[in-house]
């Protein structure tokens, strides 16, 4: 076990070093730093005399690892855009991005369960059809097209849900939340829909074609046998043995949550740190592209090391030794 | 992909002299391979193939539209958002209605699905050379530069396809500065796709690999002292790359949509170049008037396109899968 975990986080710190050195190398890509600093008229002795105080002299490995070190305290460097460290842009928005992807998540889950339970117990009649259907739509509707129609329906049309923005928040500490108001809540509901539908697809068609291999197996017909109830064969033991590949796939999945947040949160300009990169994109602002880089990279491996974990704690089977789950 | 259905000549008894059997053509073997008689046998495969001709179809004719949007002499602003035909104020030329620079949505759509399936296919072109060619150096290469690939497509993987395509998108702009023709866009569009997509293809020809370099055709082949660059291309890859073509099929599909997202967002085909994703930003600025044909039209041609192409790819991967039917 902690052969396993040493390996992980060696494994973690090689991706995070070759992500630093890919975000540091953007920052050669777009010229000299600077340039960017300095007036047109500044001399040439005062450039040279910056250049050595910002340490742009040094050898690039120095600076590299330079730059990788004030990353992991915190330091990003000052957004070009809006003057500001990167890091306060981040903690401003990052609870509107992670309330946001937690409300897509739980939508994700527990509409893909249930339906994808549905769908595999009722195989065969319209309803299942149906739903494989939405399910097939629901894959090949591209993620902003699904945010405009929902905003054209329930906004424009009906008129029951607001079609931008988070509504009122309220502080508490550094947080600002959405939970507690109900303007709050209710701007949550179409880009949570909207961010989360591709998820809800993927894990519905994973729990039905789980469902339908696990019915079929000899201890749940020994279930039956032993005269037990169908709802407790169904939800005690089918579902149970279901959960581990979603429980994998939804985790592997939380990075293209954050992917399709960018898209989503542009779509109904909801104040996150989706619509940031973007807007650092167009208005090409490096360090909040780097930043943002790293922490996509971060939450990558956080997240690949806890689904392996929650596999000891789901599955008693599976012992962890010498890095292979068998 | 196509069976060997030539008749074994060794074992069957032959009554008499017949005119020497000929090779069966191409096009016989293939309409005598498995595949095609399971593409017959799947109704929705069959109707996705046509679906998906029909658009290839629809953006190679897209000249013969009935206005060209992209000259400005054709435009007239008076004709600007006139609403699709059936409607009260449909006006007659304009089947589908008019954006806000009198241009003919059908005639934009027309031209937007030939930019948007001129980017996806070259986009899956290159990340299919790319990760085509990783994966064969590497599966067939193994040690430490099977190790550097693998390692990279690890990173690579990390990374949602629409985050590296909006970097590369990004790292891009800043060094032409902002200034870039469409050609170069749509350069930059292919080049993002390919490098977001490569590491799929690297995966499946690098594990075919692996298996095809132990088998004895390859021994004799090095035997006879082939060189390695033609024992990879020539022996090789053709038995490792049937799993290629499913993956294609998919990702084609998701190339169409990440250049659509991308163009969406306003990092790929400008405003005079418009694809079907450019067309539904555009149609998007006017949805909350009331306009809602401009973003309509293109948004369904966009779903319909990689709902066909989707089914296709569903269907030919569960074909080429010889573990299934």
């Amino acid at each position: 076990m902690i052969a396993f975990l040493v390996r992980r986080v060696i494994q973690a710190v090689g991706v995070f070093l070759a992500v630093g050195i890919i975000a540091f190398s953007m920052f050669r890509f777009v010229g000299d730093p600077v340039n960017q600093i300095v007036s047109i008229d500044t001399p040439y002795e005062e450039r040279v005399k910056l250049r050595a105080s910002l340490g742009l002299d040094d050898p690039i490995p120095l600076q590299i690892a330079r730059y990788i070190g004030r990353a992991a305290t915190g330091d990003f460097g000052i957004s070009y855009q809006f003057r500001q460290p990167v890091s306060a842009l981040f903690a401003e928005r990052l609870p509107a991005t992670l309330e946001l992807a937690f409300c897509a998540s739980v939508f994700a889950m527990v509409f893909g369960i249930v339906l994808g339970v549905v769908a595999a117990l009722r195989r065969g009649t319209a309803l299942a059809g149906t739903l494989e259907t939405v399910s097939l739509l629901g894959i090949s509707l591209p993620t902003f097209l699904i945010g405009i129609l929902l905003i054209y329906v329930f906004s424009e049309t009906l008129r029951w849900l607001p079609s931008f923005g988070r509504g009122d928040v309220v502080r508490i500490g550094g947080w600002t939340t959405g939970f507690l108001t109900w303007s709050g809540l209710k701007a949550l509901v179409l880009p949570s829909i909207t961010l989360g539908l591709f998820q809800m697809t993927l894990v519905m068609r994973l729990v039905r074609a789980e469902m339908l291999e696990v019915l079929r197996t000899d201890y749940i017909r020994f279930a039956r046998a032993r005269g037990l109830k169908t709802r407790a064969i169904h939800f005690g033991h089918a579902l149970k043995n279901t959960l581990i590949p979603v429980i994998t796939i939804a985790g592997l999945q939380l990075g293209s949550v954050i992917a399709f947040s960018i898209i989503t949160e542009t779509v109904f300009q909801w104040p996150g740190m989706g619509f940031l990169f973007l807007q650092a994109v167009q208005n090409v602002d490096i360090p909040i592209m780097a930043a943002y880089l790293l922490l996509v990279a971060f939450i990558f491996v956080v997240i690949n090391l806890s689904v392996d974990l929650l596999y000891t704690a789901v599955d008693p089977r599976i012992t962890i030794s010498g890095g292979r789950a068998t | 992909m196509a069976t060997d259905v030539t008749p074994d000549l060794a074992t069957a008894p032959r009554p008499a002299p017949v005119p020497a059997v000929k090779a069966p053509s191409l096009l016989a073997r293939a309409l005598d391979s498995d595949l095609w008689h399971s593409f017959k046998r799947s109704k929705l495969a069959v109707v996705a193939a046509i679906g998906t001709l029909v658009f290839l179809l629809a953006a190679l004719l897209a000249n013969l539209a009935p206005q060209d949007p992209f000259d400005p002499a054709q435009l007239e602003l008076l004709n600007s958002r006139i609403p699709p035909l059936w409607s009260a104020e449909g006006q007659a030329p304009f089947l589908l209605g008019t954006d806000d620079q009198g241009r003919d949505i059908l005639s934009a759509i027309l031209h937007g699905l030939r930019v948007s399936i001129i980017v996806g296919g070259l986009g899956v072109l290159f990340s299919a050379s790319l990760g085509i060619t990783l994966g064969l150096v590497a599966g067939y290469v193994g040690g430490a530069v099977d190790a550097a690939i693998m390692r990279v497509a690890d990173v690579q993987l990390t990374f949602p396809a629409i985050l590296i395509a909006l970097l590369v998108d990004g790292v891009a702009k800043s060094i032409s500065g902002g200034q870039m023709s469409s050609g170069a866009i749509l350069g930059v569009l292919v080049l993002s796709i390919g490098l977001s997509f490569w590491v799929q293809y690297a995966r499946t020809v690098r594990s075919s690999v692996m298996v095809e370099k132990n088998k004895d055709y390859v021994a004799a082949a090095r035997l006879i002292g082939l060189s390695s660059p033609k024992i990879m291309l020539r022996h090789v890859l053709p038995n490792a790359i049937g799993p290629v073509f499913a993956i294609a099929t998919i990702n084609f599909a998701l190339a169409i949509i990440t250049e659509a997202t991308l163009s969406f967002l306003g990092s790929g085909m400008p405003d005079t170049q418009p694809s079907l994703g450019t067309l539904i930003r555009i149609g998007n600025r006017y949805l909350f008037s009331g306009e809602w044909w401009i973003a309509a039209f293109p948004g369904l041609t966009l779903a319909l396109l990689v709902l066909a192409v989707n089914l296709l790819g569903d269907w030919l991967r569960d074909a080429l899968n010889p573990r299934l039917s």
